[in-house]
């Protein structure tokens, strides 16, 4: 069996089929990339995955457990994390606050404790900080960490929804366009980061990309996408030199 | 300029971050305990005021400043918890324990109210608490056997432990800034765990939150719960302070009041919910004295400017009939909230943090440092 399956996965608004029975699998460890062109459905597939939008059809598999009708917020605490292809940070909190959201799966303290801040919440809150500043340490954020998010750049905050991703320790990631906004030098380091988290961390992950320099440097694994269907899948290579996938960017 | 330098997990959790807010916090609580052998007692009732608006404005900051969810129905909550004081005491309910229950009833009706609101935001959230507070005022009025309809209720000397604790005594006022340190103390707490953060999360981006594994339904419920057992708390409170209460007193007017004291005192932290409350018990004094003497005085200025007699004395009644007014107040509300979301929408505390950053940073302050910075494009089409 596979480690995350979507079976037959579909997402119709009235007529139109954003999403049309696309089935794919990942394997554990492996760094599968999403490609097409704009409307395609990619980042639909992920709305589907992280719940935003309810399936039309279709079926969603992740280690054996049917989560299609999972409320939204477990999906996190089933391990799935992902970021957003435009920013949606916390706009007006510090970095830390924003990275110690990504850790609210992991809270088990009560209301009324918190309300007292007993012993076991502070306690708390130091292995949560601890956990933090690993994926402070691991993305080099150092110098932003009491930073508020609306006065930092745009590349800055890319990596920081990666961070806030990281730090709920996720299973699998979803990395909805990683490299959009970014300039070379940086898409260099989120290749880097990306090839890191499935080495060091052993995190599984499905990603989104439109630049193919970052998809050809990352990927195990390429799924072609055109018009909600699947065109292609096989390695970087295979899937760029397949016909229908040139038809679709290029025109036929 | 302070640097602090950091050295332990600990020093992003502590209450006060150095040295410094021990001492000013202290100096600030030693005179705020010998007020009531030094100030009138007029100023002392205002003072009271004060401490039981502020109580009510760091509910509703919980709520609006920090789950982002705008409420114009908390005079309903602050009604709730008063008549409950005040059905309670003719039964001879001691006090702990009327108190306590008329928090954990507004409570939960604040978690009520706070499951239809799930689906609301903006200015539907704002029509339908308006609607809730409306509710609450016809029953009031109606539930003749409970509330005693419009001839409203008298409300009993406070008896603490066996105490009588007159509505204008020290205690009192003790009572009810331990009350207002209390809540502030444990919202602070709430802020730096989990919950608090989730609150945040919920205000800048309802999406993110979720996809972060917040509850976004539970949590805004847990909000309105905690919001309207604050105010429910002030509510006992504002019953024995006034010693009588009626529908009347629970009005919009009040509710807006209430959005006033965050909004001019500043949405983003807790320090706005007690300069705003300051603000609003003042202003009251302040326009009794306009209404009282500007006549007078624009009179004076006309006759010094070589008015007769005749054309000052009608300039005088004409003014003094424009000062009474009806719904002069509310107006005088309006402008005030206008001024300040133009000019000053960080509020009163915004304020006093530009007055510090220019010592701190003197000469090298930069007007541009709380200019509103540039916001990325949000996918709306996820909410």
């Amino acid at each position: 069996m596979s480690y995350f399956r979507a079976e037959n996965l579909s997402l119709h608004f009235g007529g139109l089929k954003a999403v049309d029975a696309v089935s794919f699998a990942v394997e554990k460890g492996e760094i599968l990339s999403i490609i097409g062109p704009n409307g395609a459905g990619k980042s639909s597939i992920f709305n589907l995955i992280s719940r935003i939008y309810r399936p039309t059809t279709g079926r969603i598999f992740f280690e054996d457990q049917d989560i299609t009708e999972q409320p939204p917020y477990d999906i996190a605490r089933l391990g799935i994390a992902r970021t957003f292809q435009n920013i949606e940070l916390f706009e007006n909190a510090t970095v830390l606050s924003n990275l110690l959201v990504g850790r609210h799966r992991h809270s088990t303290t009560q209301l009324w404790q918190e309300l007292l801040f007993l012993p076991s919440v502070r306690a708390n809150e130091k292995v949560h900080r601890r956990r933090v500043e690993q994926v402070i340490e691991f993305l080099d954020l150092e110098p932003y960490r009491d930073k508020l998010i609306s006065g930092l750049p745009y590349g800055v905050r890319k990596v920081i929804e990666l961070a806030r991703a990281l730090c709920s320790e996720p299973k699998l990631i979803l990395l909805d366009e990683p490299s959009s906004g970014l300039n070379v030098e940086e898409t260099g380091d989120m290749s880097f980061w990306i090839r890191d988290m499935k080495s060091e961390l052993g995190v599984t992950v499905l990603m989104v990309e439109h630049d193919m320099s970052l998809v050809n440097r990352v990927s195990d694994r390429v799924i072609a996408l055109n018009y909600g269907r699947v065109l292609a899948m096989g390695s970087p290579a295979e899937v760029q030199q397949h016909p229908d996938v040139v038809a679709a960017y290029l025109g036929a | 300029m302070r640097f602090l330098f950091k050295t332990d997990y600990e020093d992003d959790i502590k209450l006060f971050p150095h040295s410094g807010y021990v001492v000013s916090y202290g100096i600030l609580l030693a005179l705020l305990l010998i007020a009531p052998y030094v100030l009138s007692s007029y100023l002392m009732s205002q003072l009271v005021f004060v401490c039981i608006y502020a109580t009510v404005g760091v509910g509703l900051l919980i709520l609006t400043g920090f789950t982002g969810q705008a409420s114009l129905g908390h005079a309903a909550f602050l009604a709730i918890g008063a008549y409950t004081a005040a059905y309670l005491q003719k039964y001879n309910v001691p006090f702990p324990v009327y108190f306590l229950a008329a928090g954990a009833l507004t409570g939960l009706i604040g978690a009520m109210v706070g499951f239809p609101a799930l689906r609301l935001t903006g200015i539907y959230l704002v029509i339908a608490t308006i609607s809730f507070a409306l509710i609450v005022e016809e029953i009031l009025a109606r539930w003749e056997s409970v509330t005693n309809g419009n001839e409203g209720m008298r409300v009993k000397t406070l008896s603490l432990l066996g105490v009588t604790v007159p509505r204008d005594s020290p205690t009192f006022y003790f009572l009810c800034l331990a009350v207002l340190v209390l809540t502030i103390v444990g919202t602070l707490n709430l802020l730096r765990s989990p919950t608090g953060r989730a609150f945040v999360a919920i205000r800048d981006s309802e999406t993110a939150a979720r996809s972060m594994g917040v509850n976004v339904a539970l949590y805004k419920v847990k909000s309105f719960a905690i919001s309207a057992a604050i105010t429910g708390f002030a509510g006992v409170l504002f019953a024995h302070k006034l010693s009588f209460i009626s529908p009347e007193m629970f009005t919009l007017q009040l509710s807006i009041e209430f959005i006033i004291v965050i909004l001019i005192g500043g949405t983003f932290s807790l320090h706005g919910a007690v300069l705003g409350a300051i603000f609003i018990v003042m202003i009251d004094p302040f326009l009794t004295y306009l209404k009282d003497d500007l006549p007078g005085i624009i009179a004076g200025i006309a006759a010094t400017f070589g008015a007769g007699a005749a054309t000052a004395g009608n300039i005088q009644s004409k003014v003094a009939a424009f000062a009474s007014l009806n719904g002069l107040k509310g107006a005088i509300y309006g402008i005030i909230i206008v001024l300040f979301v133009l000019f000053e929408p960080l509020g009163l505390y915004g304020r006093w943090l530009k007055i510090k950053l220019f010592f701190q940073l003197f000469p090298l302050y930069k007007r541009a440092t709380f200019k509103r910075q540039k916001i990325y494009v949000k996918s709306e089409r996820n909410r």
